[in-house]
């Protein structure tokens, strides 16, 4: 696991955000799954990580869970995404984006003199 | 905005954290189950599939403890279980107290059972959270002294035990490690107390031997004066346990309870799932002893407090809602007061005192009137508690070990302190807020009269009407707890309790241990006291009604199917004349004979409740039982049914009772219960002197009476206490909301002598002035008795665990107490209007 890379603080909040997004309803472990295969793998995650992580994002109201039953028939919470996750998710992909942006200038090879 | 319904939702969530544990656990495993069942399908072997899943996931426990703490504020919740477990009472005097907890077995009829000596041990090898872990249990020692027997109080503990609660002792050395086992020469440590009444304090008492209960143990140390370990308060002498008495040679009887010491960071809840992941493993390597055993771990302080905790809270209740009265009864005077120096205060005012001149002066006022009632009330405190102390009997003090030591420390006086300064900002807020709403001109002004009382009026009033429904919240809380105190002494015993004398006898085991020895003192005892003048009849029983349940028998009915589940019943060995001595009921069948012994057939008298669990609508007569394996040697005939005896407490249930013949199972501890024809009282020394005729060697405890007992037995004493404390905490809060309504229509009728008077100028009849104050008083009466009834039914609500037999809404406390309140108020506010309406029209017009 040594070449993997840790999740980033702060991260992992868009990850989950993201990903229920764009599959709809999902329990914690397929969230997890999902974050692991997006990133092809890269990502050393504890799966047991992202629950505190969906308890905080509960609670400011970006996504509300509900029991229900897998598709394999266990059951499983079920976590989808609010109104205001949404626009949570908008606000922070923007930042993110900026963010990437501008440490993209300050990272891209410089044609200085060598 | 979502931060703020972040931190909302953790603060409310130290409220719901048993729901939020279940629910997270439930996630978890369902999280697990669906990574299996991936796993699973990627074609791995089942046990790999789940290591995986487990790996994957990191920790479990520390995910747990992350999700706790985002659930709520974490430094919060450690507040409020500082402020639950230590704020309440003074903690335990051990280092480290709040990681003591009291360790024992749990069984569905008792939550705190005992401990088995075998289970202990194997508790002590396989828990993961505690540092260490002991036991201890009570013992009754027969000490050998210069001038005969005595019967003292002991403890017999594990090598451990003064190591985890930390206490070390001050003279000699604790126990060595393995001292506890049979191979160990005995050796027992001594109280401070003993071994300065005993041995004089000298320090030679090290490596002397006493005898107890006929064995040779060496003194090796001697416990701090302060050591106190309130479950076995009194014990004298602290042996380590190295010998097995019959009871701890077997995994199915339970005599230990137990201490252990957490390691750091382990959570009471995480030792208790420990704790019965260990039962259930036992469950199931020796069902037929440990079958529906499981754990219990609750805190220490639970165990030697919690007895005591709802007496103060209601007495921390009660004494806040009188101190509510009388602050609201002097706020109003000093509103009063105010009221009648508008005009001084705006005299000075124009003169040029500033606003911070004029509140000084009111704060200063308020200090001075609050600093001599602080010293007045904390002198009173002072001497009332030297007086209750007294009050307070030897055992009762052993019991409760927090009351040592009680007086006026620096907690206590801080404490007054912090009611004196909330009371000087109230005392001083009031004039000041009548002072920012006084218009100065206007005051200065004469004819201003008419205006003056409307702050007065709505002010004042409103809290004539907090103060009655205060009032009328402490009548209710008295009232219903004088009514279960009531009902539980007249709670139906099953026998009659007057006109018995009982006290327990230890005969020395040297000389009674082989059963026909026990057997013919137990007769030689029944004849000889039976003979005596002013005793009708005796008995002998293994342990006395309303002492507690417990001392039970897994029973199990011949002819039934089993399932191997324990039917737990309580048993006991009384002699023939022990249901006619008591003069319980006789149901069915018949009770057993002086002949039936251990050469007859075994026999057993069965109460009520066991016929209804296990004999609905059968005839329990005739039929047999035995223990769980029906073992020849344990079958018995049930040969009758008797009424429900009390057994335990007077609020405790009743549990099926087996009654078996003493002479079958005899003892050399007993239970002597005599009727008598005479005071009862009267007769104990008679009783026990023909005791110590048979054998001076012969040890007696506990003389007393049945009705003494029931009286004082700890229930009768909890209810009683607290019905007392808030009776005391109601008269003083009726008395202080009449004169605060007297005082309310007193000043109205005061300022209102001119507007009277005009009216009876104007013709109004002596009727219709009457009518005019009393209606006013009326509506401030009904008002605070209406809404008083109903935070008293709140409040009955909180404190229905204290109540026995009563519902919270008992209407004819409810009715009563508002009948009384309303009369007094009735006699508070006539006196008033006495007055008003003998105003001469003419005076009155004339005032001013």
């Amino acid at each position: 696991m040594g070449d993997k890379a840790d999740v980033w603080q702060g991260t992992l909040a868009l990850m989950v955000l993201k990903t229920i997004e764009a599959l709809g309803p999902l329990h914690g472990y397929g969230i997890a799954r999902r974050i692991e295969q997006t990133s092809g793998n890269l990502l050393a995650l504890n799966y047991g990580t992202l629950y505190p992580a969906l308890l905080k994002l509960e609670q400011e109201g970006a996504i509300a869970s509900e029991w229900g039953v897998s598709e394999n028939n266990r059951k499983a919470k079920f976590y989808k995404l609010t109104r205001a996750g949404r626009r949570q998710l908008a606000r922070e992909a923007r930042n993110w984006e900026q963010t990437t942006a501008i440490l993209a200038r300050f990272l891209a090879p410089t044609d200085g003199p060598a | 905005m979502n931060r703020l319904r972040e931190l909302l939702l953790r603060l409310t969530g130290i409220f719901r954290k048993q729901r939020r544990e279940q629910d997270f656990a439930a996630e978890m495993d369902s999280h697990l189950q669906l990574h299996i069942d991936d796993n699973l399908r990627a074609g791995m072997a089942p046990a790999e599939a789940r290591r995986r899943a487990i790996l994957t996931f990191g920790g479990i426990e520390t995910t747990a403890q992350a999700y706790r703490e985002q659930g709520t504020v974490p430094f919060l919740e450690t507040f409020m279980q500082d402020l639950r477990f230590a704020a309440l009472i003074k903690p335990l005097p051990y280092p480290n107290p709040s990681r003591l907890v009291n360790v024992t077995e749990s069984i569905p009829m008792f939550p705190r059972a005992d401990l088995s000596y075998y289970d202990y041990l194997d508790w002590k090898k396989m828990n993961k959270v505690f540092s260490s872990m002991d036991v201890y249990t009570g013992m009754g020692y027969m000490l050998t002294t210069g001038t005969g027997v005595e019967l003292v109080a002991g403890s017999r503990v594990s090598d451990g035990f003064f190591k985890t609660l930390g206490i070390a002792p001050i003279l000699g050395r604790d126990f060595y490690a393995g001292e506890d086992l049979p191979s160990a020469p005995k050796t027992v440590i001594i109280a401070y107390s003993t071994w300065q009444r005993r041995f004089g304090g000298r320090k030679n008492a090290i490596g002397q031997t006493i005898v107890l209960s006929g064995m040779p143990h060496t003194i090796i140390g001697v416990l701090p004066q302060s050591f106190q370990f309130a479950p076995r308060n009194n014990a004298e002498f602290w042996a380590a346990l190295n010998t097995q008495n019959s009871c701890e040679k077997r995994r199915s009887c339970h005599n230990f309870n137990g201490v252990g010491r957490l390691k750091d960071g382990v959570t009471v809840q995480a030792a208790l799932a420990d704790t019965t992941a260990i039962a259930q493993q036992l469950e199931r390597q020796y069902p037929d002893s440990n079958r529906g055993q499981g754990a219990s771990v609750v805190p220490l302080s639970e165990v030697i407090v919690g007895d005591v905790r709802p007496i103060l809270l209601t007495l921390l209740g009660g004494a806040t809602l009188l101190l509510l009265i009388a602050c609201v009864n002097v706020a109003s005077l000093l509103l009063v007061r105010s009221e009648s120096r508008r005009r001084e205060i705006a005299v000075r005012g124009a003169l040029g005192a500033s606003p911070g001149r004029l509140m000084r002066q009111f704060v200063t006022e308020g200090v001075l009137l609050v600093a001599i009632a602080s010293g007045l009330g904390i002198t009173a405190a002072f001497s009332a508690m030297q007086l209750l102390m007294r009050l307070l009997s030897k055992d009762m003090l052993a019991r409760m070990p927090y009351l040592q030591g009680l007086g006026l420390n620096h907690r206590v006086l801080a404490f007054a302190a912090c009611v004196a300064l909330l009371a000087v900002l109230v005392f001083s807020l009031t004039p000041i807020l009548r002072l920012s709403r006084a218009k100065l001109r206007e005051d200065l002004n004469e004819g201003s009269r008419g205006a003056g009382g409307t702050l007065w009026r709505r002010l004042g009033s409103n809290l004539v009407v907090l103060e009655l429904a205060i009032a009328v919240v402490l009548l209710v809380g008295a009232g219903l707890l004088g009514k279960s105190f009531y009902r539980l002494l007249h709670v139906d015993v099953g026998f009659q309790p007057d006109h018995l004398a009982i006290f327990q006898i230890v005969a020395p085991e040297s000389s009674y241990g082989k059963d026909p020895q026990a057997i013919a003192l137990q007769r030689r005892i029944i004849s000889d006291i039976s003979h005596l003048p002013g005793v009708k009849s005796v008995a002998l029983s293994s342990q006395l009604p309303i002492s507690g349940n417990g001392n039970t028998n897994w029973i199990r009915i011949a002819g039934r199917p089993y399932d191997g589940k324990h039917n737990e019943v309580n048993q006991r060995d009384v002699s023939a004349g022990y249901f006619t001595t008591l003069q319980a009921k006789l149901l069915r069948g018949r009770f057993f004979t002086d002949a039936e012994d251990e050469s007859r057939p075994g026999v057993v008298v069965i109460n009520q409740a066991f016929a209804r669990k296990y004999f609905a609508g059968e005839n329990p007569v005739a039929q047999h039982m035995g223990d769980t394996s029906l073992s020849p040697k344990s079958m018995v005939e049930i040969i009758g049914v008797v009424s429900d005896i009390r057994e335990s407490t007077l609020d405790a249930d009743i549990w099926p009772t087996e009654y078996g013949p003493i002479n079958q199972s005899p003892d050399t501890y007993l239970n002597l219960v005599a009727r008598t024809s005479q005071d009862e009282e009267s007769l104990l020394p008679t009783l026990t002197a023909a005791i110590h005729r048979i054998d001076p060697g012969i040890a007696m405890i506990g003389e007393t009476t049945m009705m003494r007992n029931i009286e004082d037995s700890p229930a009768a004493y909890m209810h009683r206490s607290s019905a007392w404390l808030i009776g005391g905490f109601a008269a003083l809060a009726l008395l202080l909301s009449v004169v605060g309504l007297y005082g309310v229509v007193a000043y109205s009728v005061s300022q209102r002598t001119r507007e009277i008077g005009v009216r009876m100028a104007l013709g109004a009849q002596r009727a219709a002035v009457y009518r005019l104050i009393l209606t006013e008083a009326g509506w401030l009466t009904g008002w605070g008795i209406a809404s008083g009834l109903l935070c008293s039914i709140a409040a009955a609500t909180l404190m229905r665990n204290l109540l026995f037999g009563t519902a919270a809404w008992d209407a004819a406390t409810l009715s009563a107490v508002a009948a009384v309140l309303a009369m007094a108020a009735l006699l508070a506010s006539f006196i008033p209007a006495r007055r008003a309406a003998s105003v001469n029209p003419v005076d009155a017009l004339r005032a001013e």
